[in-house]
This record gives structure tokens, C-alpha cells and sequence, in this order.
């Protein structure tokens, strides 16, 4: 078995973090994992994005090859579609349905969301709204979490733990807020 | 010790900690910084391991050097570029008898990320005929490591460890081993070995060029370079360095017949290897990480017994970082296709943080500027290169570390007014004071920003070397004019009175300074949330 992510958003989104939440997950299930992260200069506001492998054997590459991530999981819409030469054919494709309008030349958003929806079998998530409903407004990214957590070959209990895990040190209520956006996220 | 989830980066500093290093320097440098960090880190809740930022990497280079001198191992880090400011004592300490192991950390940055060139530091190794290890996992960037200051002991040299950026910032599993005991403190019982006087000078580099064969009998040797023959395929056989050999490791899989195969990850680059590898086949396919340094010496300059192929035929991009896709053709491999979309993705380029000081800065200086016919504003490496971008365009040279300061010098100096450099106070501090006592020797008119938000902000928040409240007290004892040192609060309700302050230093026939002082928003909010968590 091996699960191939493409992870994008735009910098300061909270990439790193769906990133850990799933690989933990992963880990806790007793996967092989490898996550590929960006640093620096990059991380400013520019696109950003991370691959992240799953695989119960060794994994020897950092990097998913063109047409081979199973899943592209997008904190934004127009970041969705950058990847788009990454997914294979049947691969799934999830994004969060708020932009982030921070270029001048920013598309039209219904050509952005008309272009995820050719994509086939697109999740478009409102992690926003989710985010809102459960308290904390950085919960969002494990909204997404939640959302990709249907499809991915990890069982919704670890990923729960690895969330546990991460935000331990914030609290209990912290710890909720965040269980309960990855729930929604789920549906 | 259990396994641990590391970046390259930091498996290669507890690879350090466990070799029992007692010191560590550095300055940070994307994709370098992570190794200090975790070094840091461990040094504030363990005994006995020295770890500290540098001015510059010269200055750490040199600190490192110290420490072998007493017998003690100790790490250097940097990015690739902080190499060339550190290449004076680095080239000089391959002519010393080096004491305590030695092992210098360099981030090279393949696609450049998050850099300003793409320079392959294989080849400082080979310029100072040291050794280097160029790990492609975190498990090996751990063992190298540790190998590296055995070597570094062995052979005494000081050893290179090649990381690239994919590597340092992607997390894996390690496994540590049992920990070393630290070098006891003792002085090097051989000081000829450390005085590069001409006449000893000439006596080390015999010797070193001597240890030559050495070297090379060990890269031969070691399982880091392992060689496989395939004697039932002779079509072409492939030689792989750094991550190269993960890419290749999946592709292979969808070759009928498995080529013979070279992976090199120490060097001085194993010959006899190599030539066993040729003997086997038609032709070579290259693939390395970087620059074309293996591939160079295979072609040399005289007609080849076998075909080489890789960058230099553009068999794999020139430019750029490997990936799973960009060695399929030297292969022999179908590119591969995935999804598409007819739309056109507009770039996302990085930007300055919403409420930075630089933004303010920038938005009097651009004001300025605009009572004068021509100017120039040159500037330097940090968050405000960003500065170069839409919607500011304020600044007109990016070049190296401290650049800004001698080339608007220059500038100015040929005649050109007004010139103004612009630069970060880290910056400052790691080589922007050397050209400001020039320009003050020389009474050149020009007029120095210091963007002074009192941290190393582009690569993570690290602090400074000196805090901003010196800034003054220092410009003015290498003797700026006190009159000509001028502090702005970058602030929008600022505005005004900044522009006017930057027109007077601009249009003053003489040197000037205006430090731009207002704390980094991403950094205070950092130090809140870690100072909320204690």
C-alpha cells in the first residue's frame, strides 16, 4: 500500500500542521511516512506546498511524481488547481471553498471553482464555517484534516490521537475545538 | 533511545550530539538553520554542549577551529553561500593538523528555493582535497555524521557534510545509536601543525596532497559508495549521488533488465569504482544532486571508451532540483501525466507580513526618492529583498551577505548621487560594518538604512548578535557623525516626518545612517506564544 498527498495553501495557512496531523496519524497506525516540507523565504504569504507519502514499506523519495498523488488537500481553491499535474486520474481532490485574495491579478472565483469541479469527484469543504461553529478560527486546517480523513488509509482514531497529541500542551478546550472542527470536517 | 520522527536537519545534529561534539557554531541560512537550532535547544536542558550563533560563517568557522585545537569535536553550519564567506579559514584548515574532529555542515540549495545562486558546495571539498559525505536520508544524514568526525580524527582533516534542501526539510524516521563519550580537553601536541607559515605552509600541503590516496582508498572502501554489476545488461549502467538515488530507486522498478549501478556518497569520488562501473557498459547515465561535479570528471576533456550522458546533454535538467520526474528520460522512461486544467494559475510570489516595519520603511524611502531625478537604492539578503516586489520596487541590487554598503559606496564614489543602502540589521552586523569603515574613511556620500527589527527574521526569528540599543554607540565609534545618525519608528502615522528625514540624509554631501528600528511582528508574536507556554 502507499498513499501519496500533495498539500498546498498559501503561507501561514496552517500547511505544516494538516501535514503533521495526518503523518502522526499514520505513524500512531504504524505506516512509513515521509513529509517534505518548505521553509524560508517561501513561506511569506507565497504558495506553499508540501508532500507528504504514506507507505507500509520503505519509502527511498521525498517527492510525488507527476500524475501520482492519490490526493490533493488545499487550504484554498486557487492553490488546489496549481497541483492539478500531480493527481492521477481517479485521485481525489479537496479544498477548502474560502480564497485567499492576496495578489492583484487573483481569478474569477466561480473559474476557480468550476475548474475543481472538472476535476470529477472534487470535496469542496467550508472550513471556514466550520472553523466558526467550533470555536476556534484556527481549526480549520483540521477541518480539513477531517475532510481528507474519509479517504485516507488511516483509521479516524489515530488521526484523533495525533490531534490529541499535537495541541496538548494548549488545553483541553484547545484540544476540543479541534477534535470538533476535525469531526466536521469528516461530515 | 527509541526512534524519532527528524528533519534531515536535525538528524544531523543529534548525529553531532551522539558523535559528542562540545561545541557548536553557525550562522543561519536556509536550508542550514534547523541544525543549530536543534543543537540550541539541546544545549539549554543538557551539560557540556557549547552551541551558539556567529557573526558571520567566518567567524563560526574560525571559533570551530578553536575548539578542534583543544582537542574537542565540534560542528560548523551554514548555507551553501555562508561557505564562501567562511572559504578563507575553511580552505586554510585542510593544511592543518586538525585535533578534535571537524565536521563542517553545508545546505546546499538545488532550485534555490530560498537562495540567491545554486552553487555546489562538492566542489569546495574537492578545492581544499578534504573528504565529504552527502547523505540521502535522515537515518544516513545521522550515521554520516558521526562517520564524518571519525574520519575527521582519522585522517585529520576537517570533513564535509553536503545536505540539500529537499533532504533537510523533509521528516523521517531515525534510529540513534549508542552515544560517544566527549574529547577530553588537550591542546595539540603538534603546533606546526596549526602555523601556516610559508615554509610549514609547504610541508602540511605535501602532506595533505599525500593523504590523497588515503582518502581515496577509503571512499573505495566504505559501504557508502556501493557498487552492483549487472553483467547480463551492458546498455548503459548508472551512477547516482545524493537524492539522486531515491528517485532512481523508484524508477528502476519500471526497467526490464537492472542497470549496473554506482552510488556515490563520499568523496574524493572512488576511481577504481568508477572505472569497474565503465568496464560494464556502454554508457553512463548520470545523476546527481546539484551541479555536474561527478559528471565533469567522467567527461574530462579528451574523447570517452563510454557514452555520458546526464546534465551536460540536458539528459537531466542543468538547473534546478532532481525529482521524480526529471530523470525518467535519462532513463529511458515515459514522462508521466496527471491532471490538468485550462486555466492560467497566476504566480504567488512570498510577502513582506502584513504590518511589517519594512513596508513603512520602504513606503517614506519610495516617497523620497520621488524629489530627487535619479537615485539608487541598493540592497541586501533578508525579508526586505521581498522589497524587490510589487507594490514596492524599492530596491535595485540584491547581490550577497553585506553587498549593499560597498556597492552603493561604489556607486556614490563614481559619481553617482543619491545613493542609498538599504539592509537588515543582522545583515549589518554579519558583514556590513567592514564596507561602512571604508565609506567612513573615504567621507563617501551616501546615506545607509538600517532596518534594525532586532532579529534574523527570514530564517525563523534567531537572535541577533547584538541587540539594537549598540547600533548606535557602535556607528558612532567607527565614526559616523553623530548629527548624521538618524532614528525613524517605521509607522504609518511616522510617515511624514520619515519622509522628510530620509530627504535631508539623502541630499547631506556626506556619509549618513538612518536605522529604521521597529520590532519584527512574526517574531514578537513567536516570543508571546513562547513566553505564554512557560
Amino acid at each position: 500500500m502507499k498513499y501519496d498527498i500533495i498539500l498546498a495553501g498559501v503561507g501561514g495557512q496552517g500547511v505544516l500542521s494538516v501535514a503533521a496531523g495526518i503523518a502522526t496519524g499514520a505513524m500512531l497506525q504504524g505506516l512509513k511516512v515521509r513529509q517534505s516540507e518548505v521553509h524560508g523565504m517561501a513561506q511569506r504569504g507565497g504558495a506553499v506546498m508540501s508532500h507528504l507519502r504514506l507507505s507500509d514499506e520503505e519509502i527511498p523519495g521525498d517527492l510525488v511524481g507527476k500524475g501520482n498523488a492519490d490526493m490533493i488537500l488545499s487550504m484554498e481553491p486557487l492553490e488546489a488547481l496549481r497541483y492539478l499535474e500531480y493527481l492521477k486520474p481517479d485521485g481525489k481532490l479537496i479544498t477548502a471553498s474560502e480564497p485567499v485574495v492576496n495578489i492583484p491579478n487573483y481569478p474569477d472565483e466561480a473559474d476557480i471553482m468550476s475548474g475543481v469541479e472538472a476535476t470529477g469527484a472534487a470535496v469542496i469543504v467550508d472550513a471556514k464555517t466550520i472553523a466558526r461553529e467550533s470555536g476556534n478560527m484556527k481549526a480549520a486546517n483540521m477541518a480539513m484534516v477531517g475532510a481528507a480523513s474519509a479517504y485516507l488509509p488511516v483509521e479516524q482514531s489515530r488521526i484523533e490521537e495525533a490531534i490529541r497529541n499535537m495541541f496538548a500542551s494548549k488545553g483541553d478546550k484547545i484540544i476540543e475545538q479541534n477534535i470538533n472542527a476535525f469531526k466536521a470536517g469528516r461530515g | 533511545m527509541g526512534e524519532m520522527v527528524l528533519l534531515g536537519d536535525e538528524a544531523l545534529a543529534l548525529g553531532a550530539i551522539d558523535a559528542g561534539i562540545s561545541s557548536a557554531y553557525g550562522y543561519p541560512g536556509t536550508p542550514s538553520s534547523e541544525i543549530m537550532e536543534y543543537l540550541l535547544d539541546y544545549s539549554e536542558k543538557n551539560e557540556g554542549l557549547f552551541a551558539t550563533w556567529s557573526s558571520n560563517e567566518k567567524t563560526a568557522y574560525e571559533e570551530a577551529l578553536g575548539a578542534s585545537f583543544v582537542g574537542k569535536r565540534v560542528l560548523v553550519t551554514m548555507k551553501h553561500v555562508g561557505l564562501n564567506v567562511a572559504a578563507d579559514p575553511f580552505m586554510n584548515s585542510a593544511l592543518l593538523d586538525i585535533k578534535g574532529g571537524l565536521v563542517l555542515a553545508v545546505a546546499d540549495d538545488p532550485g534555490m528555493h530560498s537562495s540567491q545562486g545554486e552553487q555546489d558546495s562538492r566542489y569546495f571539498s574537492a578545492f581544499a582535497r578534504i573528504m565529504c559525505f552527502e547523505p540521502r536520508n535522515q537515518q544516513e544524514c545521522y550515521e554520516m555524521t558521526r562517520e564524518a568526525f571519525d574520519i575527521s580524527e582519522m585522517f585529520h582533516i576537517p570533513v564535509m557534510i553536503r545536505m540539500v534542501t529537499r533532504l533537510a526539510h523533509s521528516r523521517a524516521v531515525v534510529v540513534p545509536s549508542t552515544p560517544r563519550e566527549r574529547n577530553p580537553l588537550a591542546k595539540t601536541d603538534n603546533p606546526k601543525g596549526w602555523m601556516l607559515l610559508p615554509a610549514l605552509a609547504r610541508r602540511n600541503w605535501s602532506s595533505l596532497l599525500a593523504r590523497q590516496a588515503d582518502f581515496e582508498k577509503y571512499t573505495t572502501e566504505t559501504r557508502y559508495n556501493p557498487l552492483t554489476i549487472n553483467r547480463d545488461f551492458r546498455k548503459f549502467g548508472v551512477i547516482t549521488s545524493g537524492l539522486g538515488k531515491n528517485y532512481y530507486d523508484e524508477a528502476k522498478k519500471e526497467l526490464g533488465s537492472q542497470p549496473s549501478h554506482l552510488h556515490i556518497s563520499a568523496y574524493p569520488v572512488p576511481v577504481v569504482k568508477v572505472r569497474e562501473l565503465a568496464a560494464a557498459v556502454d554508457k553512463i547515465v548520470v545523476i546527481e544532486e546539484g551541479c555536474t561535479f561527478i559528471e565533469d570528471y567522467l567527461c574530462g576533456y579528451l574523447p570517452q571508451p563510454v557514452e555520458i550522458t546526464g546534465k551536460k546533454d540536458g539528459a537531466v535538467p542543468l538547473t534546478g532540483e532532481l525529482n521524480p520526474d526529471n530523470i525518467r528520460g535519462a532513463l529511458g522512461l515515459a514522462p508521466r501525466e496527471g491532471l490538468g486544467t485550462d486555466m492560467e494559475i497566476p504566480g504567488r510570489p512570498p510577502q513582506l507580513c502584513q504590518g511589517c516595519p519594512h513596508a513603512d520603511t520602504y513606503a517614506a524611502l519610495n516617497e523620497a526618492r520621488e524629489s530627487f531625478d535619479n537615485s539608487i537604492v541598493t540592497s541586501d539578503i533578508g525579508c526586505y529583498s521581498l522589497g524587490a516586489l510589487p507594490p514596492y520596487n524599492a530596491i535595485e541590487t540584491i547581490i550577497c551577505m553585506g553587498a549593499s554598503v560597498g556597492t552603493a559606496k561604489g556607486a556614490a564614489e563614481a559619481g553617482f548621487e543619491p545613493v542609498v543602502a538599504v539592509i537588515g540589521d543582522s545583515t549589518f552586523l554579519h558583514s556590513g560594518i567592514s564596507p561602512l569603515i571604508d565609506a567612513v574613511s573615504c567621507r563617501t556620500p551616501m546615506t545607509l538604512v538600517i532596518l534594525d527589527n532586532g532579529t534574523v527574521a527570514m530564517t525563523g526569528g534567531q537572535k541577533t548578535i547584538l541587540p539594537s540599543s549598540r547600533l548606535q554607540t557602535l556607528l558612532e565609534g567607527i565614526g559616523v557623525e553623530p548629527e548624521h545618525i538618524r532614528t525613524i519608528t517605521p509607522l504609518k502615522k511616522h510617515h511624514e516626518e520619515n519622509v522628510g528625514i530620509f530627504k535631508t540624509e539623502m541630499n547631506y554631501k556626506g556619509l549618513s545612517v538612518i536605522i529604521a528600528l521597529r520590532e519584527c511582528l512574526e517574531t514578537a508574536r513567536k516570543q508571546k506564544k513562547a513566553g505564554g507556554q512557560k
